[in-house]
């Protein structure tokens, strides 16, 4: 009981992970902590771009396309999304995801290379430190957040009681505020332990000649440490072995051709089989209850607008027609280029006497679901390359890819190439 | 001693840092505050504060633990062999450890982050939107898995080796 309250007044350490001879890697110190943390910094800043990037390229503003509609002030930067070029959002995505991916190794390591901080006792010796530990609660719990939630969500595992966009949103600015702060705080120490020891000369430096970093004030390095098993250059190489195993077999995803095969442990790197509808599938015609009987010969097609209009799919084939090679690139970074046929939104438009400068809400034959439908911007209808695509690679669209008919818009997310259409609404939305 | 020195290492004592310290950490509690009332509108509070606060304890007190344990465990199990009278003392000998905590690792790092479909977890999510099984998955990890030990025990041979020449 005494030693319990000795413990309280921060007289005594606790047992174990709290007492600092517990911690014996002789490698844990500031230098290998902030080489980590520079890598962190550099691509955890391009996650958070490209993240906010793909928000906005959802056009949230338009209706329908909000699935964050409280969003208030965090949607402050928010852009009519362009259509060229019309790569950007399969490589903002796939840069998102995939990073995120290849930054799993770093992460564990830096929390790994900080976790007898954890245990520094007492937990705080003045408000300063109990408010900064308190952000440190944010960025640990928001960088391991993000990183489950999203790995989680690219495996359609939905085990988490949220709707992933609000959450992965909103528990992404908590996470970079804490993170901003953490920066500001620690850079200075940062740059004093990366001016301690040469980079190259640490690659130079193999495990006989590991010896631990000098004692420093917050305590990673160890007061009593074991004989080293790995050399601070072997520490990197392992921490970017992993990288490059989980990039290596992922990237595939993002690609098309034979490389696309390497793709071994991502969830949308499968191959389908040679022919014209080969191509990955996000969302299957069964598993929405789409069948023949809507898609059929008695599928009509409706413009809405000045001239309303019902169209057969024999009378969309009689319209010109155009063919682009354009991307399907999904919010979970998988991405492919497929050549698509089909007429183009604006003449659709002019057929519904819209005029110039209106948008289009798509309705899907898709009944409910988040993505039955999507607002489309008047730069987006006005692409000459947006169409309604009825056919893909030279053979009629499979219906598990949208048969009758389906959006393609350069550069669009692509649930907003909205799959089994029935209606194509023009309006104004400004 | 002027009077802003005193004010400052007054402020020093009771708050423990510079006044930039706290207006650092009042912006970052403003902004993560901010978002949090978003969470809050967004109606998934309860959720997403349990996910959150179970993400560190996950990280922090089962992950972390349990390889560090797995770690020792192999350690303790792989002490090098006696070296050949002759060699070099400890450092020069290839430590068998790394040849088994590297595969070890690499093939753990990815069931960690593929456990889903490895598993088979999300099996009926995933047939749904895919239209394939989760199947393959698992012969695919078990394939590189069994690759990562191989090319780690070709390698400690061919170092075992070399060690036992220079000996000579």
């Amino acid at each position: 009981m005494r030693r319990v309250r000795a413990w309280l007044r921060g007289d005594e350490r606790p047992p174990g992970p709290f007492r600092p001879e517990f911690w014996r890697s002789p490698l844990r110190g500031p230098w290998l902590t902030s080489v980590f943390g520079l890598v962190l910094l550099v691509g955890i800043s391009i996650m958070a771009l490209t993240g906010l990037l793909s928000y906005a390229a959802y056009n949230p503003r338009l209706p329908g396309n909000d699935i964050t509609p409280e969003r208030g002030l965090l949607g402050f930067y928010l852009f009519d999304w362009p259509t060229d070029p019309v790569w950007l959002y399969r490589l903002n995505q796939g840069v998102h995801v995939i990073l995120g991916l290849t930054l799993v190794p770093v992460l564990l390591a830096k929390l790994w290379s900080v976790i007898p901080r954890l245990f520094s006792w007492p937990p705080a010796r003045s408000p300063a430190q109990l408010l900064e530990r308190a952000s440190l609660l944010l960025l640990v719990g928001g960088a391991v957040f993000q990183f489950v939630t999203g790995i989680l969500n690219i495996q359609l595992f939905y085990v988490f009681p949220f709707s992933f966009y609000p959450a992965h949103l909103y528990g992404a600015w908590i996470f970079l505020a804490a993170l901003a702060a953490h920066v500001v705080l620690k850079l200075p120490r940062v740059i004093t332990a990366l001016r301690s020891r040469g980079f190259r000369q640490e690659l130079r430096t193999g495990l006989r000649d590991t010896r631990p970093e000098p004692p420093d004030p917050d305590g990673l390095v160890p007061v009593a440490p074991a004989a080293p098993t790995m050399s601070r250059r072997g520490a990197l190489a392992f921490v970017g072995g992993g990288s490059l195993t989980v990039f290596g077999l992922s990237v595939g995803q993002t690609l098309d051709g034979p490389l696309r095969g390497t793709a071994l442990l991502a969830p949308h790197g499968r191959t389908y089989g040679p022919g014209p509808n080969d191509f990955q599938v996000n969302k299957t015609a069964a598993s929405l209850g789409i069948g023949a009987a809507e898609t059929g010969p008695g599928w009509r097609l409706a413009l809405t607008g000045p001239r309303p209009v019902r169209l057969s799919r024999a009378d969309l084939l009689a319209l010109p027609s155009h063919t682009h090679r354009l991307p399907i690139a999904c919010v979970e970074g998988w991405s492919t280029e497929q050549e698509w046929t089909g007429v183009r939104l604006a003449d659709l438009a002019r057929l519904a006497g819209a005029e110039d400068g209106t948008g289009v809400f798509v309705r899907s034959l898709q009944r409910g679901g988040v993505f039955s439908h999507a607002s489309l911007s008047a730069r987006q209808v006005a692409d000459p390359r947006s169409m309604l695509a009825l056919r893909v690679n030279g053979a009629d669209l499979s219906l598990d890819h949208g048969f009758p008919a389906r959006i393609i818009v350069p550069g669009a997310p692509g649930v907003h190439n909205t799959k089994w259409v029935r209606e194509l609404d023009f309006r104004s939305f400004s | 001693m002027t009077r802003r020195e005193r004010w400052a290492r007054r402020w020093a004592t009771t708050y423990g840092a510079g006044p930039g310290h706290l207006l650092t950490l009042a912006v970052c509690l403003a902004v993560a505050g901010y978002a949090a009332t978003r969470v809050l509108a967004a109606g998934i509070w309860v959720g997403f504060l349990l996910w959150f606060v179970g993400a560190v304890i996950l990280h922090d007190l089962v992950l972390l633990p349990l390889y560090s344990f797995a770690d020792t465990a192999v350690q303790s199990r792989s002490r090098p062999p006696a070296p050949p009278p002759g060699t070099p003392p400890a450092g020069r000998w290839p430590p068998p450890v790394n040849f088994v905590r590297v595969p070890a690792a690499l093939s753990g790092l990815l069931l960690l982050v593929w456990f889903p479909v490895i598993l088979r977890a999300s099996e009926h999510e995933y047939r749904e939107a895919t239209g394939l099984s989760t199947i393959p998955y698992l012969g695919r990890w078990l394939l590189v898995t069994v690759l990562f030990f191989a090319a780690s025990g070709l390698l400690y041979a061919l170092r075992l080796r070399a060690a036992r020449r220079t000996s000579r």
